[in-house]
């Protein structure tokens, strides 16, 4: 079971100061706050990808390029990055740069991102979504696994004799989650290739999360890639905790009431009922973590959310240190009742042993040949 | 068994919106049964869902609350949505309830339009507000749709065309009586296997059967089919 946390990068005010950081320093916190979960065991490190105010999380492979070069084991991941409105080309060149250059650390987490205005910066159009995201990734996945691609679509200019470098590290693509709130048709996809599914779970009740989950099990295994059990699953949460759960209600409340998203809206109690969000003692925040099984059955990635609604940096290190002294009861409890044939999320090594050992996956072209095949 | 539900936008307690609510749902009862149909008309306030309207707009999903009412109102057989007259349209409540319905909630749906008013001067709100915004919607609006202003409910009376008088309260039960009749019909023949135009998928369609993957490929490249 993999255990982390994700970041959108939000540059929020803080309610309880009327302070707003900088860009620069939001952007230092983040390297602090993911060389912190490094430091605490955790398993994962995403950041998701914005590209308009009030973020700092444009540039995704730049930040973990440089989170990687600082940290030891953490998987480098995101959350997600947007298949719709970036070239498949640049995801297939950076995240394998990112690839070699952390040794394997790296997965990604393709979603389609739901702000409006952002699609026509990038020549979109938000109402071919779907499409966008169905033929880009179905281009990305060729890109990591052709050394040589013919391709022509409706969303790009054709490709001809085109070879993405570098090659993946080991002959072995990233492994990619497909992340998605509200659309079926993205657990189909995930599906279909037998990737990850990654539900973002915080912004939406249970019973929802359920029914997403479900499908893409059962057409898991429709695809033929085992049973709907050994299905790759991740789940979105956050919490607030204090020793004493009074302490952390009192505390969150001012971040809550104003946040993104959510803010102006219902009470944190209704929220905290209708959602995963989990307000009180870290025994509270182990408990209810551990409840999600119940619903989506034995899964491979739990992240949080910790670090936005001007949370200040001090406040979320100690948040990390919290989720640090539970994380061992946490993995017991998470380990509990699993069947052994449940597997593990993939990770670089799993991906190059089942593929039958590292290979060097270079493309040694000849300088007059650097497009790939020619027409000599 | 079929099923009516009644959306009403009144305010206060009680309100003449509520009480005309009350007599369209009566009246499409009779009118279904008239059918021979076993009928149910279950008839739903806004008043105590503004909060939770509100909180839909805000975190973008509905309550458990207004979760149920939406799916009542999806697997209506017929709708009758009243709503009061303020500042010359629907009100905001009303308008709200629509608003963060899911697209094609209302795909085919008979609906009975019906409003109040202070003032008789309103009554084209049911044709310049509520018939564009349910023809949006994809319902089939009813032919009659019935505007009630304090005058309907006041026992008066007016003079009618041919010199007579006649009770303004007895013309309203008259035209309640003709359009709910028409919603009949219209549930009566929504059930026909053909419908006109195929509705538009909805996240439970695609939940509980999912377009294949290489169909989901083909429209990508291709673009959505041609209805």
């Amino acid at each position: 079971m993999q255990i982390g946390i994700f970041t959108v990068g939000d540059v929020t005010t803080d309610p309880t100061t009327g302070r707003t950081p900088t860009e620069h320093e939001r952007i230092k916190a983040t390297v602090a706050i993911a060389k912190k979960a490094d430091e605490i065991g955790l398993d994962v490190f995403a950041t998701g990808e914005h590209h308009n105010p009030p973020f700092i999380a444009s540039a995704p492979t730049t930040t973990l390029a440089y989170i990687g070069a600082q940290t030891e084991n953490i998987i480098l991941s995101t959350a997600t990055t947007l298949i719709t409105t970036t070239d498949p080309v640049l995801i297939a060149e950076n995240y394998a740069k990112l690839q070699h250059l952390t040794d394997g650390r790296v997965d990604l987490m393709t979603g389609r991102g739901n702000t409006g205005p952002v699609y026509p910066w990038f020549g979109k159009d938000i109402r071919q979504g779907i499409n966008l995201a169905i033929e880009n990734y179905a281009l990305l996945h060729r890109l990591w696994r052709e050394d040589v691609v013919d391709w022509e679509g409706r969303f790009r200019t054709p490709l001809h004799g085109f070879t993405s470098t570098p090659r993946p590290l080991d002959g072995v693509p990233p492994f990619v989650w497909h992340g998605s709130i509200r659309s079926p048709e993205i657990a189909e996809q995930a599906a279909y290739y037998g990737d990850g599914f990654f539900h973002n779970h915080i912004f939406w009740p249970p019973s929802h999360t359920e029914q997403m989950v479900r499908l893409y099990r059962e057409r898991f295994e429709h695809y033929g890639h085992g049973p709907a059990d050994t299905a790759i699953v991740g789940l979105g949460g956050q919490f607030f905790m204090r020793k004493n759960s009074q302490d952390a209600v009192k505390e969150f409340r001012p971040y809550f009431d104003n946040a993104p998203v959510y803010g102006h809206g219902p009470s944190l109690e209704e929220f905290t009922e209708g959602t995963p969000l989990t307000v009180g003692s870290p025994q509270q925040v182990l408990e209810r973590t551990l409840s999600f099984r119940d619903y989506v059955g034995h899964y491979q990635r739990q992240l949080f959310l910790v670090d936005h609604a001007g949370l200040p940096l001090k406040t979320v290190l100690e948040q990390l240190d919290l989720l640090g002294e539970i994380l061992p009861d946490l993995r017991r409890g998470f380990a509990e009742g699993r069947p052994d044939h449940i597997p593990d999320a993939p990770t670089h090594a799993s991906l190059v042993a089942a593929s039958g050992g590292a290979k060097d996956s270079t493309v040694y072209a000849e300088a007059d040949a650097v497009t790939g095949r020619t027409d000599r | 068994m079929t099923r009516i539900v009644v959306v009403t936008a009144g305010l206060s307690v009680p309100s003449s919106t509520r009480l005309l609510a009350d007599l369209l749902g009566d009246a499409a009862g009779r009118a279904v049964e008239a059918r021979g149909s076993e009928v149910d008309v279950e008839t739903i306030e806004l008043r105590p869902l503004a909060h939770a309207l509100a909180d839909r707009l805000l975190t973008g999903f509905p309550s458990a609350e207004l979760a149920a009412v939406i799916e009542k109102v999806h697997r209506a057989d017929g709708l009758v949505v009243v709503t009061p007259v303020f500042a010359a349209s629907y009100s905001g409540l009303f308008k709200t309830f629509f608003d963060v319905l899911e697209e094609g909630t209302l795909d085919g749906k008979p609906v009975l339009l019906a409003a109040t008013a202070g003032t008789a001067r309103h009554s084209l709100v049911l044709d310049h507000a509520l018939r564009p915004l349910f023809s949006y919607l994809h319902a089939v609006v009813v032919p009659t749709g019935v505007f009630a202003a304090t005058d309907d409910f006041g026992g008066a009376t007016a003079s009618t065309g041919s010199g007579t008088a006649t009770s303004v309260e007895g013309a309203l039960q008259k035209r309640v009586e003709r359009a709910a009749g028409e919603l009949a019909a219209l549930v009566a023949g929504s059930g026909t296997p053909a419908p006109a135009a195929p509705g538009r998928r909805m996240v439970g369609d695609e939940l509980a059967s999912p377009t294949p993957f290489d169909q989901l490929l083909k429209q990508a490249s291709e673009g959505p089919p041609q209805y």
